[in-house]
């Protein structure tokens, strides 16, 4: 522990790994977007045009996917469901409502976080894959018609889930002061940690 | 390309609002009657010289459709079927294929650039190739699979109906050029009393089940057909019984545009009216900060 008072939750590589995923996945949803609803089309002069947009949208979701993927090893572990998170989730209610006190102890992740990390998870496969059906002038050309349809259909839902979901995790990171700092610079104050998150530092106290 | 000015178009892709439409025009519509087809090709050569396009030369494929299938230079070709609706007695139905220039265009729906697609108001459905994105999106609504995506430049192209010919009087290229007069060209109007008049003529020589292809379900078409089996369309080298757009497409260019755009406009809301009632969570040692 460097600061006394502080504890280290993410690696400097941890940090430039999820802030490489939230400029590219910016980049693609901005896209994504201009392409989805015509009251949107303007964001695609943010990216050259319509074409450019086109063009650029599918390579920023695969380096959305591989972003991700370097999360997912990193954070996949501590994001496993327990016991305790049901407890929690069911509870979450009160945590809404700003009676944050007496919440079930969470470990490194609260099951809040979980449900985030794992909506992501799945919305991005999904994005993948459906994405890859309708990508031209590459692959539509080898999927039926049929699939193609549905592919679009199955793409524009999930995005607009996924969406959905980093707005909650924008908004919790802004709402839970101190969080932020965890990837700004790495670290987070013992008292936020005691409040938030009092397993892991159960966890990482016993390390020391 | 855009050949009529902006008070002739009566829907523009990717666009929420209606579009100026003071003017009323009447409808226009083509009409191929398939029975009077002699698979000359004409019509394929006028519409590469109008439109000055040159395919590649393709390779033979052993049966007389050449080329094999529409593409981006080819924006019309005759569709060749041999069938027997009466056991021993040959039928070689001929159908002139290309846009069908739907009155609800399923490319046009699904199109996501504001513009790349326009219907005029006498019904011409054309691609307005400088505001394409390559996309893709027109195929996919497509009920009649016509658009081709260029390899080369990743534009979509169809028939245009020569919307350039039509706005200055002129029939398209391949009525000009059609040697037995089974391709016209008039007010839709027209059109269908001259195909009412042809059909009777046909159920008087046996053909019963005569009748006029102008499918309901995309709102009817401005190229229309007259088939001598009407009941069976698909013997026509698969032209769909009852196009419409598909229901995915629907949904997606439907509903789900104006819900997602709430949900996602929701949750910001929610959140910030969440922060003002209940304030930020604090873990008590900001002061200290």
């Amino acid at each position: 522990m460097q600061t006394p008072g502080y504890l280290q939750r993410y690696s400097d590589s941890d940090r430039m790994n999820h802030w490489a995923l939230v400029l590219l996945f910016f980049a693609t949803a901005l896209s994504g977007l201009a392409m989805f609803h015509p009251s949107l089309f303007f964001l695609s002069t943010l990216f050259g045009g319509g074409p450019w947009t086109r063009i650029l949208h599918p390579f920023g979701g695969v380096l959305v996917f591989l972003s991700f993927g370097g999360m997912y090893l990193r954070l996949a572990r501590d994001n496993l469901w327990g016991a305790d998170d049901s407890a929690w989730l069911a509870r979450s209610g009160d945590l809404f409502a700003g009676r944050t006190h007496d919440m079930p102890p969470a470990g490194r992740y609260n099951a809040g976080q979980k449900v985030i990390f794992w909506w992501m998870s799945a919305t991005l496969l999904v994005l993948l894959l459906t994405g890859l059906v309708f990508w031209r002038p590459y692959f539509a050309g080898f999927f039926p018609i049929g699939l193609v349809r549905l592919a679009t259909l199955v793409h524009s839902l999930t995005a607009v889930g996924l969406i959905l979901g980093i707005i909650v995790h924008i908004y919790a990171a802004i709402w839970v002061k101190g969080t932020t700092r965890a990837m700004t610079r790495g670290v987070v104050s013992e008292t936020w940690a005691r409040r938030h998150h009092p397993r892991w530092v159960e966890q990482m106290t016993q390390k020391r | 390309m855009s050949t009529l000015q902006s008070l002739d178009i009566a829907k523009r892709s990717a666009t929420t609002t209606r579009s100026p439409s003071i003017r009323r025009e009447p409808e226009v519509a083509k009409l191929i009657d398939v029975t009077s087809c002699i698979g000359c090709k004409a019509c394929q050569v006028a519409c590469m010289q109008w439109n000055d396009l040159r395919d590649a030369v393709g390779e033979n494929e052993g049966t007389y459709d050449n080329p094999l299938d529409l593409t981006p230079a080819s924006w019309t070709v005759m569709r060749f079927s041999e069938v027997e609706v009466q056991a021993g007695r040959l039928e070689w139905l001929i159908r002139k294929d290309g846009c069908m220039h739907c009155e609800d265009p399923g490319c046009l729906k699904a199109c996501p650039a504001p513009g790349a697609i326009v219907k005029y108001a006498n019904g011409i459905v054309d691609f307005i190739s400088e505001n394409c994105i390559g996309c893709g999106s027109c195929v996919t609504g497509c009920p009649f699979d016509v658009p081709r995506i260029s390899k080369k430049d990743h534009k979509a192209y169809k028939c245009s109906l020569c919307a350039d010919r039509v706005s200055v009087g002129l029939e398209p290229a391949c009525v000009k050029t059609c040697p037995t007069g089974a391709i016209r060209f008039g007010t839709k109007e027209d059109m269908k009393e001259f195909a009412a008049d042809r059909i009777v003529d046909l159920k008087e020589r046996g053909y019963q089940q005569a009748g006029l292809y102008d499918p309901p379900g995309v709102g009817g078409t401005h190229v229309m057909y007259v088939l001598q089996h009407a009941d069976q369309p698909h013997l026509y080298h698969g032209l769909p019984a009852n196009p419409k757009i598909s229901p995915l497409v629907s949904l997606w260019k439907g509903v789900l545009k104006p819900l997602s755009l709430l949900a996602m406009i929701g949750a910001v809301a929610g959140g910030f009216f969440h922060y003002m009632k209940v304030g930020p969570d604090e873990s008590g040692e900001e002061k200290a900060e």
